[in-house]
């Protein structure tokens, strides 16, 4: 399961707005547990926006550089949080993963969180756990999304009914 | 010196963020680290001994693959490494490499 806030949810769908028609992405820090069931909870404290380095193929392609990686993991460990999940946009296409999202896929236990942006509007936003020991067995399987401890259907009627 | 490890591989550090070596070298400490915790070797290396493609090691801000002298790099007691895998992915160039029946 990953919860968000709503501030965080939000912030997440506005950067694929934003970014439109090219894919936005970055990181979401927090702490990881495992709940009732073993279920992997990731709870997030905050997002950071990174750069895409794809601009080769930025509409259908993403790329975190390294680097900025390890400035933001040394941030979050500053907090004392951890790199719990990642998140990008995928313009004019479902917010499901892809061949390339799973085999670029390396983060054992973190969310890959999804939103479809289409005509510059966010629709759905799925997440996704990467679970699995080693790259020869890891999945990415369909995870509950949590939004300030309402469930995203309810999460999104809220904020639907907030005036723009 | 430190080596910072992520999130998906601290299940071979005993849950540890962070370990700490001795070394001269980049390599040398890459070595005692797989030492220390030898369940990290098949995670970071392939089986003819090259580091993973996805797998990226920082010298404090710096790429190992890119410094000169690559992991015979010198390494100090106030330098850190960090362990870094790759984010990447995309929706896909073709529609129906689409895999959302399977998620």
């Amino acid at each position: 399961m990953l919860k968000l806030t709503t501030a965080i949810y939000e912030a997440i769908r506005a950067h694929g707005e934003q970014t439109y028609p090219h894919e936005c992405c970055g990181v979401l820090l927090g702490r990881s547990q495992v709940g009732a069931n073993d279920v992997v909870v990731n709870a997030v404290e905050s997002s950071v926006r990174a750069g895409n380095t794809r601009t080769d193929s930025a509409h259908n392609r993403y790329n975190i550089a390294p680097g900025e990686l390890v400035k933001i993991q040394r941030q979050a460990r500053e907090s004392g949080w951890d790199i719990v999940g990642f998140y990008h946009s995928h313009p004019d296409h479902p917010a499901q993963w892809s061949k390339i999202d799973f085999a670029e896929a390396h983060w054992l236990g973190c969310s890959y969180v999804i939103t479809a942006v289409a005509k510059g509007v966010a629709h759905e936003t799925n997440s996704f756990l990467l679970t699995g020991a080693s790259e020869e067995n890891k999945a990415l399987e369909a995870e509950a999304l949590e939004v300030d401890g309402d469930s995203q259907e309810k999460a999104n009627e809220r904020l639907r009914s907030i005036p723009a | 010196m430190k080596i910072h490890i992520p999130t998906p591989l601290r299940v071979y550090t005993g849950k540890q963020d962070t370990v700490v070596v001795t070394a001269a070298t980049v390599g040398e400490a890459l070595s005692r680290l797989t030492t220390q915790h030898p369940e990290l070797q098949k995670h970071l290396y392939t089986e003819d001994g090259k580091l993973r493609s996805f797998v990226n090691v920082y010298l404090n801000d710096e790429d190992v693959r890119y410094l000169p002298e690559k992991d015979t790099t010198a390494v100090t007691e106030a330098d850190v490494l960090s362990i870094i895998p790759s984010i990447a992915g995309g929706g896909a160039a073709q529609r129906e490499e689409t895999n959302a029946n399977l998620s």
